[in-house]
């Protein structure tokens, strides 16, 4: 008879029992693995271990874009093995995984073309390895220079170290490290057991998407202790998440034109992205949102005043940024800083498994919004918006059409939640959570796909968190876009991805 | 060109002309009021679910930096705890961010516990190098829009600079990470003296959400002199902006 090698499920529904996911052969989980990603709807959402009953567990997640299902396939390691063959060189997008898995427990990847330190982490398993003792990649010619950056910046953003091997003017190669912002933060979600801990903990994974990861942890957290939510908080859900992105693009098209000089760009849109955060805050307190997103209830429902407030002001804010949006866009002296700059290919993009904005800036149809929906996104077509270029204006643009995208989102959303029954309770923190059970939960942020698994333990104690921010795929694809341009380019290239230090680190 | 103004006039004018007395919405979480009235058992309860330790189970005291404005207390015991939208709440010595029971008036620096050459050096030109040591990014943010177009610091001469040669000063975000540790240091000694130190933020007073983490290394904060603490998760733009002023004597 033929065992199945994995088990399926679906986003935020339904927790499994670990017991029922088959653990495979190494050999058979590495074929598996190697097969599925060879269908470009699959792609990988998270791969860990954690270590448990004295030995090594591995998780892998793999999202099948076309039917919304994921497949989680296992596999174990005694103690005495200390190795496994890479697939990274078949499946490039694994190779974050496969560095962080070697930084956290020791396991060696033979094949792995470089296994370079991640974060730091404080529990890693080399304490021998420091931020100082970078393994930095380096090329041997008299014709080159390098420049280091960081890991405090010039601007007022988050740390990291980023080293160009430029030959003149042009960019070689761009080596990227970060770890800097490394608080052990999924440690403190085991350690911290308290429930209000622990969505404070989600919001500051990074704060730019407090309602982003929030809303990550909330779900998980409902899917695991068994709560329903109704229908008109799924939909408050939605439309904060809706504001977060429309802020943050806002916000990017103010800083991509404050890079070239444009000033009137800069201050416009600066100004627009306070109104929406305002808003928020008019909702509940907080600019950024925090606060907003709680399992089983809400803290701050949404009322017929605060939604109307909404529509007030997105109606002003999508008008004003539209007609400066326009102008940004078609503007020659920023189209020539813009355009063919920073590009990343399709092939590249789907190779080491780009996602979020930046991917669907280069053609990739890559929205959990659609393909694997969550909250009232099941009740709701998304048509994600897709450019080709690939380039930083292609990523400008799309902040530009999605920022519109939503805020027609919002509006239908705002004209559901008025004809549901309003029944938001208070939020639940005497959760109990289902014991030795996984669960998975994904959101789409603004940046892209947010990915929290949890497993519990046999008294329901959270045993391992793992927490993935769309900025631990992308990251790299800044590194690609880099290559062959001016390191002149650098700051509109690293402002068009716009990528978290702080969900990285984590 | 045409264009161009056309959009500005459509715009019109967006800076906040009195910064100190600029309101924000009602539901902004600033400066707590505790009545003098709550009993044991309520302080026994608030201080058991507080996330961060921040409600003394002695007094009934919040300590503003400690507290990460989660609203989880107010919202328990309505009327005996709330947070008022007054965003005026930094200070220059640590001890003065507790709020007692029953203290309703508002929160002003203590002007004895600023050092004189702060005022006599950079009242009129203070320049300012941030460092994130492991912020959310929610404060740097928030620190980025005192600059902006709306709150417009650089009308004071207070202004974010790139490198720490040309500070007078800096303000910390974040609990302090390790790895971070001896980058901030550096930046620290790399500004000539005198200097200030600015703490930004929850996380960066007390380590907030974040304090007792393996993966922090606060010796910073111990070992150098701090001249203002702004509260806050984040810290509200003008919270920043008003502790600045007033540390100025503005």
């Amino acid at each position: 008879m033929n065992h199945p090698s994995y088990i399926e499920l679906k986003n935020g529904i339904s927790p499994i029992m670990t017991t029922d996911v088959p653990v495979i052969e190494y050999d058979i989980f590495y074929e598996k693995v190697r097969e599925l990603l060879i269908d470009k709807s699959n792609h990988c959402l998270s791969y860990y271990c954690y270590a448990f009953a004295g030995r090594l567990k591995f998780i892998c997640c793999i999202a099948d874009d076309n039917t919304g299902i994921i497949r989680l396939l296992s596999h174990e390691m005694r103690p005495d093995n200390t190795t496994l063959k890479a697939l990274t060189p078949f499946c490039p997008s694994i190779h974050i995984f496969e560095r962080e898995i070697h930084e956290n427990h020791g396991v060696e990847f033979p094949g792995h073309p470089w296994l370079k330190p991640v974060r730091y982490p404080h529990d890693r398993a080399d304490r021998m390895s420091v931020m100082d003792n970078y393994p930095f990649y380096e090329i041997e010619s008299e014709e080159l220079h390098e420049v280091g950056v960081g890991p405090i910046h010039a601007g007022v953003i988050e740390p990291g170290h980023f080293r160009f091997i430029c030959n003149g003017e042009k960019v070689l190669h761009l080596e990227i490290q970060l770890g800097y912002q490394h608080r052990g933060i999924e440690r403190l979600f085991v350690d911290k057991g308290d429930a209000l801990q622990r969505c404070l903990l989600a919001e500051n994974i990074a704060g730019d998407t407090a309602v982003g990861h929030g809303l990550a942890h909330a779900q998980l957290i409902e899917s695991l202790a068994g709560i329903e939510v109704c229908e008109a908080l799924q939909i408050e859900r939605c439309i904060a998440l809706e504001m977060e992105r429309i802020a943050v693009h806002i916000g990017d098209t103010a800083a991509l034109s404050g890079d070239v000089a444009y000033q009137l760009g800069q201050v416009t849109c600066e100004a627009l992205r306070t109104m929406v955060i305002n808003t928020t805050q008019f909702w509940c307190g907080n600019r950024f949102g925090k606060g907003l997103v709680r399992p089983g209830g809400s803290n701050y429902p949404l009322t017929e005043e605060t939604a109307g407030e909404i529509l007030k002001v997105l109606e002003e804010v999508e008008r004003r940024y539209e007609n400066v949006t326009g102008r940004i866009y078609t503007l020659p002296s920023v189209l020539g800083r813009f355009e063919d700059i920073g590009r990343v290919t399709r092939p590249q993009a789907e190779s080491i498994g780009v996602v979020g904005m930046a991917a669907r800036s280069c053609g990739i149809v890559r929205d959990i919004r659609r393909t694997h929906p969550f909250q009232y996104y099941r009740n709701f077509e998304i048509n994600p918006v897709t450019l080709e270029a690939g380039d930083v204006l292609a990523r400008g643009m799309l902040r530009a059409l999605e920022v519109k995208a939503s805020a027609g989102i919002i509006r239908a959303l705002i004209d559901s939640w008025r004809k549901t029954e309003k029944s938001v309770g208070r939020p639940v923190y005497n959760y109990k959570l289902r014991p030795g059970s996984f669960a998975i939960s994904l959101t789409e942020g603004w940046r892209g796909e947010i990915c929290h698994t949890v497993v519990t333990d046999s008294e329901g104690n959270v045993l391992h968190y793992k927490v993935k921010d769309p900025s631990q795929h992308n990251w790299m694809a800044l590194a690609l876009a880099v290559r062959n341009q001016e390191i002149s380019d650098f700051p509109v290239c690293n402002k068009s991805f716009n990528l978290s230090y702080c969900g990285h680190d984590l | 060109m045409l264009k161009e103004i056309r959009i500005l006039t459509d715009h019109g004018k967006q800076y906040i002309p009195d910064l100190r007395k600029q309101p924000v919405s009602e539901r902004f979480r600033g400066r707590p009021v505790i009545s003098e009235v709550i009993t044991r058992e309520e302080i026994e309860k608030v201080a058991a679910i507080c996330p961060v330790n921040a409600i003394d189970r002695r007094n009934g005291s919040i300590d503003l930096g400690r507290c990460t404005f989660c609203n989880e207390c107010a919202l328990m015991l309505p009327g005996t705890i709330g947070f008022t939208n007054d965003y005026r709440i930094a200070a220059s010595r640590r001890g003065d961010l507790v709020v007692m029971t029953g203290q309703t008036e508002v929160l002003r620096l203590d002007e004895t516990a600023v050092r004189k050459e702060i005022r006599r050096l950079f009242r009129r030109s203070l320049k300012l190098r941030q460092v994130s040591a492991g912020g959310d990014n929610s404060c740097e943010m928030e620190l980025a829009a005192s600059c902006n177009v709306n709150f417009d610091l650089g009308r004071f001469g207070i202004e974010f600079v790139a490198s720490p040669r040309h500070a007078d000063g800096i303000v910390i975000t974040g609990p302090v990470t390790e790895n971070m540790s001896e980058a901030l240091e550096i930046c620290y000694k790399a500004v000539p003296s005198p200097k200030v130190i600015i703490l930004v933020g929850t996380d960066s007073i007390s380590g907030g959400l974040f304090e007792g983490s393996p993966a922090l290394q606060r010796g910073f904060i111990d070992r150098h002199p701090v001249d203002l603490y702004v509260p806050g998760n984040p810290a509200h733009p003008l919270t920043f902006i008003n502790g600045v002023m007033d540390l100025l004597g503005l």
